[in-house]
């Protein structure tokens, strides 16, 4: 414990916890530290990640050219359609504009891309720039949206407002005032929305087939593969499903007090949470079908006669092995405590950017003696960690890639840079493979610190 | 198509860019501080900036990216970032210990009129700046210039800050080498002692962005310019500034500054960039270049003259930065390949003279743009397609659905490892350029041949 400890800042002892050792009890979602080289991003990345995969609106990024380059085409969010999304649009903020306003340029950037594209309708993202200088973001889109005829949302996501966290807040209000402006007719009494999946590497598309196998009906995805039409008929859906603990909640909230739609917190990733999640879905919709729970059972047992036999191949490797996980969200690190247990893995360090206490509270409650919970870490605590628990492989994002590999230590990304589905039961065994292959991949052996303990 | 979207009619745009070939400030000055041995860029605005810059340089770089943020809120966008500031100074230096902070601005700090001198006074007056250790500081707003501009500014902020004058003059030549790579870096460097010249380089990457496994992670690697070598600057011979945007405010400002005479050359890709790099070199610091030197430049001759049929009317599309950009179009005419799109994002009406005036000989008509976008660069090649393109990893989307080769270069390259362990500067650095063009070149005729024109030997 030496070293890690001397590296934690004074401040941020509270973030820190190791179970058995410490009671709960932990301070989050408190702004970083400044001064501390946090993981976390801003609010305009958090609309930005969750809005962008609506690949049939128009993405305009009002403020200068960076937070339009750094967030082109960098999340892999599929789309079986439309490509627009794609495509990095930018107001391109020069010292002139910042001097005199942007609103002119703003209406007519948003004028000539809706005269040439045609969108379903208009996101326009305000940056840190644009809350300074105070241009009237919703003043030109409510112009444009009435001259144009198609809806221009405003996205009130200046970068200083907060983390990450409250960038999805305004992405749900944004979104919200799509729903309910869509015609609901012909849709299945047995439907859902899909919240907070982005469709990764295909991922959505592997749930809205297992949800057409027990007999329902997807009406949105929101926002993986999303489309701005089936947004407007969201609140025709008997049910909303949300994934993910901070992106798409709040709609999902909103929705229920407007239009009453009920909603349920589901996870898909890992065998129990996965098969847990399409029950929960099944048990709704029984008392308008009562078959649905057999097909599900079906379904459920299908996908397992298939994957448990390969997972046993894998366990018999990776069982007694060390995992760590630092991830955005901490609804991604239940599952994965899960998912690690079944793959005989102890998961000896998780973590996350945006976690509140409750996450906290459960990761404490499913995780094992020893283990270390820390909210808003940095790379020397991490890094630190990692050596101190001698993990064999680390679960994270871009910036934690770097990181373990310094360290001789194996990675997989569960975040945008995933190049498999994880997703699903055949996601349950591309993570078992993906954890597997660079685990016991021969190429740790060449480490310096390994050979040295060798 | 991906880019199907993109159609090919050109119409003016007034008010937008669409597919970016440039991008923000800060990121290069971040670049650049990560290139002073034990320093820690600082992004003085929102988190995002700070992770946005971390996220794209590891991904360029894939090594860890240090930096620290001031993690601005609604309150200090209000009455300002001092206050995150001065925490920020006082938890760096009391954590992390590095022996400067490089702290570097953004739109919003700059635009809410934060005094950076003046909170680092204030930082040394109540006692958070430890002997011995520095904040420095660059105003790199975010719309002002880009990534290119960024890079010379904090570049210029390291002789600012350190260069003295004082003392006698010293047997060294400076070299300010541009936002290149850290194996250029390392080549240059290379070079300079081949020629059995001391120099002292800024900024320098190397051993800092292309470490090796080492089973280690270190906050602050071993590589980059010490505070002493920055200090003797000021009593160097003279600077030699590659590459004008990147390194032509440092180089002046020590010019201004120690009365260090300045050199201002096009960056060492190609021949000739190659040729007046090591002969200013020469000059400068009185020395004759060694044997090993002339064979090196002959082998690169040698390549080009022993493969220059196929180099022959081969139309390049060329997209990146400024100074990169007229040392690739030199180097491309001289072989007798014909660049004829070459668009940056960086703002400039010398860029595009220049480029005009070197492919003044090009027999076909040259588009050249400063402060463009990919997606004219794309609905040029709709219009007339190229047989090569050359740029950063965004242009993979035009190269699928054109079908158009493409050589990875420049910043960023997202998708590809190589650039940060072997150079293109140099007549070394030369020969892996004419290998890579010509690997793109006869790789497609190789794909393409009918069978009975498919050739073993070539």
């Amino acid at each position: 414990m030496s070293t890690a400890v001397s590296v934690i800042f004074q401040e941020r002892k509270d973030q820190i916890l190791r179970k058995g050792q410490d009671s709960f009890g932990m301070e989050c979602n408190r702004d970083s530290l400044a001064g501390a080289v946090s993981q976390r991003a801003c609010v305009f990345c958090g609309s930005r990640v969750v809005l962008y995969p609506i690949s049939d609106a128009l993405h305009l990024v009002h403020g200068p050219i960076g937070c339009a380059a750094y967030t082109w085409d960098i999340r892999g969010a599929l789309s079986s359609g439309p490509a627009l999304h794609r495509l990095s649009f930018s107001t391109d903020l020069q010292e002139r504009d910042v001097i005199f306003g942007g609103e002119e340029k703003l209406y007519l950037a948003l004028c000539e891309l809706i005269d040439k594209y045609a969108p379903k309708a208009a996101f326009v993202y305000s940056t840190c720039i644009v809350g300074i200088i105070g241009d009237d973001l919703d003043g030109v889109c409510r112009r444009v949206a009435a001259e144009k005829g198609i809806p221009v949302l405003p996205v009130q996501s200046e970068g200083f407002k907060g983390n990450k966290r409250e960038g999805y807040g305004a992405a749900c209000r944004a979104m919200f005032r799509l729903v309910g402006t869509g015609d609901t007719k012909g849709i299945s009494p047995l439907s859902l929305n899909i919240l907070g999946d982005f469709n990764l590497a295909g991922e959505i598309w592997i749930i809205r087939d297992y949800f057409t196998r027990m007999g329902i009906e997807t009406v949105a995805n929101i926002t993986g593969d999303g489309r701005v039409g089936d947004l407007q008929r969201a609140h025709g859906a008997a049910l909303n499903v949300v994934q993910c603990s901070g992106a798409t909640t709040e709609l999902a909230k909103m929705m229920k007090e407007s239009f009453g739609t009920p909603f349920l917190r589901v996870s898909y990733f890992g065998v129990e949470d996965m098969a847990e999640s399409l029950y929960e879905v099944a048990k709704f919709f029984e008392n308008k079908d009562p078959q649905i729970m057999e097909r599900t059972r079906e379904l459920v047992k299908s996908e397992l006669a298939v994957l448990y036999p390969a997972i046993q191949e894998f366990k018999k490797d990776l069982a007694g092995k060390k995992a760590a996980i630092y991830v955005g969200g901490a609804f991604k690190a239940f599952s994965l405590v899960k998912a690690f247990r079944l793959l005989g893995m102890q998961v000896v360090l998780v973590g996350s950017q945006t976690g509140t206490e409750e996450d906290y509270r459960e990761l404490y409650e499913v995780t094992d003696e020893g283990t270390i919970i820390v909210d808003d870490s940095n790379p020397l605590e991490l890094s630190s960690f990692l050596k101190e628990k001698d993990v064999d492989v680390f679960v994270g994002g871009v910036k934690e890639r770097p990181i373990a590999y310094k360290l001789g230590v194996g990675f997989c990304d569960h975040n945008h840079e995933r190049k498999q589905p994880l997703e699903g039961f055949i996601g349950m065994l591309n993570f078992a493979r993906e954890i597997h292959s660079s685990v016991m991949s021969p190429v740790w052996r060449f480490v310096p610190r390994k050979k040295a303990r060798n | 198509m991906l880019l199907r979207h993109t159609p090919k009619e050109i119409k003016e745009r007034k008010a937008l860019t669409v597919n970016p070939a440039k991008t923000c400030q800060p990121i290069g000055a971040m670049y650049a501080a990560l290139g002073i041995h034990n320093c820690l860029p600082h992004s003085h605005g929102s988190q995002g900036c700070c992770a946005y810059h971390r996220s794209t340089l590891t991904r360029h770089y894939k090594e860890p990216v240090m930096a620290g943020t001031s993690s601005f809120t609604e309150g200090a966008s209000v009455f300002g970032g001092q206050a995150n500031l001065l925490q920020a100074i006082d938890n760096i230096f009391t954590v992390y210990e590095p022996d400067v902070i490089a702290v570097h601005t953004t739109c919003l700090s700059e635009t809410i009129g934060d005094d950076i001198p003046q909170i680092a006074r204030k930082a040394g007056q109540e006692g958070k700046i430890p002997k011995g250790k520095y904040v420095i500081h660059a105003n790199t707003p975010s719309y002002v210039g880009t990534h290119v501009t960024g890079f010379g500014t904090m570049t210029k902020a390291m002789v600012d800050y350190f260069a003295e004058s004082e003392g006698t003059r010293l047997d060294q030549i400076n070299i300010i080498p541009g936002f290149v790579e850290p194996s250029d870096m390392e080549e240059i460097k290379r070079i300079a002692a081949e020629l059995g010249i001391k120099v002292v380089m800024f900024p320098d990457t190397s051993d800092v962005l292309n470490r090796p496994q080492t089973g280690r992670f270190d906050m602050f690697p071993k590589g980059g310019v010490t505070i002493d070598a920055l200090r003797s600057s000021g009593r160097s011979k003279g600077t030699i500034g590659l590459g004008r945007l990147a390194s032509g405010p440092a180089a002046r400002a020590l010019d201004s500054k120690c009365k260090v005479h300045c050199e201002l050359l096009d960056l060492p890709i190609g021949l000739t960039g190659t040729d007046n790099f090591i002969d200013a070199m020469r000059k400068m610091a009185g020395v004759s270049v060694p044997e090993s030197i002339n064979i090196e430049r002959g082998r690169m001759i040698d390549i080009i003259t022993d493969m220059h049929q196929y180099f022959y009317g081969k139309k390049v599309g060329l997209v990146g930065d400024p100074d990169q950009l007229i040392s690739l179009a030199e180097i491309l005419v001289s072989i007798d390949m014909w660049p004829i799109y070459v668009v940056t994002g960086t703002q400039g009406k010398k860029f595009e003279t220049r480029i005009k005036e070197i492919t003044k000989c090009v027999p076909h008509e040259v588009k050249v743009v400063s402060g463009g976008d990919m997606f004219l660069f794309h609905q040029w090649i709709k219009n007339e397609p190229v047989d090569l393109m050359m740029g950063n990893t965004y242009l993979k989307y035009i190269s699928r659905d054109e079908d158009i080769p493409f050589i990875r270069f420049g910043f960023p390259i997202l998708d590809r490892v190589g650039h940060s362990y072997f150079p293109t500067v140099g007549y070394r650095g030369g020969m892996r350029l004419m290998e890579k063009i010509l690997d793109a070149l006869l790789d497609r005729k190789d794909r393409d041949s009918p069978e009975e024109t498919f050739e073993l030997v070539l």
